[in-house]
């Protein structure tokens, strides 16, 4: 069902943890629907300088915040905004169509820790 | 089974010599899942392509027989999908459908029931037992109630046909859906059980096959497949279930004290002998059985028929399980072929592969976390 690449970010997810002082968070989905993750970012210079997750959900889910993680890592914030749910399907080899909507969360949780980093940042500026 | 697909290839309904042994055999079998289940002769027992299509003859055979006397059909809200969806599909057509509840081991509410019934009710619908859950209905006194009404009973027995013992004279059952494949007998072949005097519509309609109630030829290597499954199981059920119960009670035992916050799903007595239905805190199934298969254990969380829709199954939500309680459920069902070592050997490694995926989830508690 799963690709070898999904099964070895299940098997050893990358990146996986929190961030205590991240410098911004990002949480999406619901346990009620069975997947819930949470993206912690630490940026310098414009860049992700570090990456985290934590996730309740499936093996899809694990292995695409895994993903996000690696794909994210290094990157300006105008390039990570640019990565797209499709891009870490894609990266993981495919994803089953059942778990393309309800899983694939990571890219969106990405971006919800970048905007809460923005948002943190004009605060901090007022 | 071979035989009957290279020498004895006759069509069991033909007058000429080559039909006469396949027919003999087809009797032969049917008269062995009639001895399963003490029915009153084997005629009442009819072959179909499996539990899907015992129910679906069941249900709708009933209700389209009898609308002239009434509407009114229940059933439980923990049924299989093959008795739910033709209850729903019922409605559309004018009948009045009640769901009953359970309570949080997933028993019937005999209370709900009695009040449930009235003079348009014309089929009761309950499963043996759950599959999923595991938990064991009291047929005898729901067919009492039934019986008082002068309503139908029909039990879908697949989870239950050849672990337990089934008695439809005694327990007061009108028709029973058995299943071939869950008791090691081939898959595509099934049976209803169809009292004597119980008159019901066939649903496929031709040559007149099985008192014609399900035309088209016989399917005679698997029927023949399951007469002998259920010969098996009959001859063994005594001995099978006690040692069957023994590693249930080991399994469970084992997971709920070596893992914190693990809870049973469905009754902790009045169950399935070869099922474990457990649930985990934090945690969603399948990520728990992908990590058992990578160790060489097959598992399913909740259903496997519910595994493509990602919803949770409305079985664990009718016992009363929010929704991530559901997500958190395991099943793993024992068999004929496993082990106390094989039970050790899962309880020696769910806890490390509850532990990781709880470190890795947000949802758990620090104290959890080790």
């Amino acid at each position: 069902m799963y690709t070898d690449k999904v099964m070895d970010h299940f098997k050893n997810p990358h990146n996986m943890g929190e961030i205590p002082d991240a410098d911004g968070v990002g949480t999406v989905g619901n346990p009620v629907c069975g997947d819930l993750m949470t993206i912690y970012i630490k940026v310098k210079d414009n860049k992700l300088e570090d990456i985290k997750f934590k996730t309740f959900g499936c093996g899809a889910a694990i292995a695409t915040s895994s993903m996000i993680t690696d794909l994210a890592r290094g990157k300006t914030l105008e390039e990570a905004l640019k990565i797209t749910r499709a891009n870490v399907a894609d990266s993981l080899g495919g994803l089953p169509p059942v778990k393309m909507h309800c899983s694939n969360l990571a890219a969106d949780a990405l971006h919800v820790a970048i905007e809460d980093y923005y948002k943190r940042q004009k605060e901090a500026k007022q | 089974m071979l035989p009957y697909m290279t020498t004895l290839y006759g069509n069991p309904a033909s007058l000429h010599s080559f039909g006469q042994e396949p027919r003999q055999a087809l009797e032969q079998t049917r008269a062995k899942v009639a001895d399963l289940i003490n029915a009153e002769r084997k005629e009442s027992v009819i072959f179909t392509s499996g539990a899907t299509e015992s129910n679906n003859l069941a249900v709708k055979g009933v209700a389209f027989r009898n609308q002239s006397r009434g509407n009114h059909i229940i059933t439980s809200s923990i049924e299989h999908m093959s008795v739910m969806n033709p209850v729903k599909y019922l409605k559309t057509k004018g009948f009045d459908v009640t769901f009953l509840p359970v309570d949080k081991y997933g028993i019937v509410d005999l209370d709900s029931l009695e009040k449930s019934m009235n003079d348009k009710t014309i089929l009761v619908s309950i499963m043996y037992a759950n599959g999923e859950i595991g938990t064991i209905q009291p047929i005898k006194e729901i067919s009492q109630i039934v019986h008082r009404k002068n309503a139908v009973l029909h039990v879908d027995a697949t989870a239950a046909c050849g672990h337990v013992p089934i008695d439809v004279k005694t327990e007061g059952i009108d028709l029973l859906t058995l299943s071939s494949n869950d008791m090691y007998g081939p898959k595509g072949i099934g049976a209803l059980y169809i009292k004597q005097g119980v008159v019901i519509e066939p649903l496929i309609h031709g040559g007149g096959q099985e008192r014609g109630l399900r035309s088209g030829t016989e399917n005679l290597p698997d029927a023949v497949g399951f007469g002998k499954a259920a010969e098996l199981a009959k001859a063994e059920m005594a001995v099978e279930s006690e040692r069957l119960t023994k590693l249930r009670v080991r399994l469970i035992k084992g997971l709920l004290d070596a893992v914190p916050t693990s809870f049973l799903n469905g009754h902790p007595t009045r169950r399935l002998p070869d099922n474990v239905a457990v649930r985990f805190s934090y945690i969603e199934g399948e990520s728990i059985l992908l990590s058992l298969d990578l160790q060489g254990v097959a598992a399913s969380s909740g259903s496997a028929c519910t595994a493509k829709t990602l919803e949770p199954s409305h079985v664990l939500l009718a016992i009363g399980l929010k929704h991530e309680e559901a997500h958190g459920s395991l099943l793993c069902t024992l068999g004929r072929q496993n082990t106390d070592e094989e039970v050790d050997y899962v309880i020696s490694i769910m806890p490390n592969i509850i532990q990781r995926l709880r470190v890795m989830s947000p949802l758990t508690p620090k104290e959890l976390k080790g």
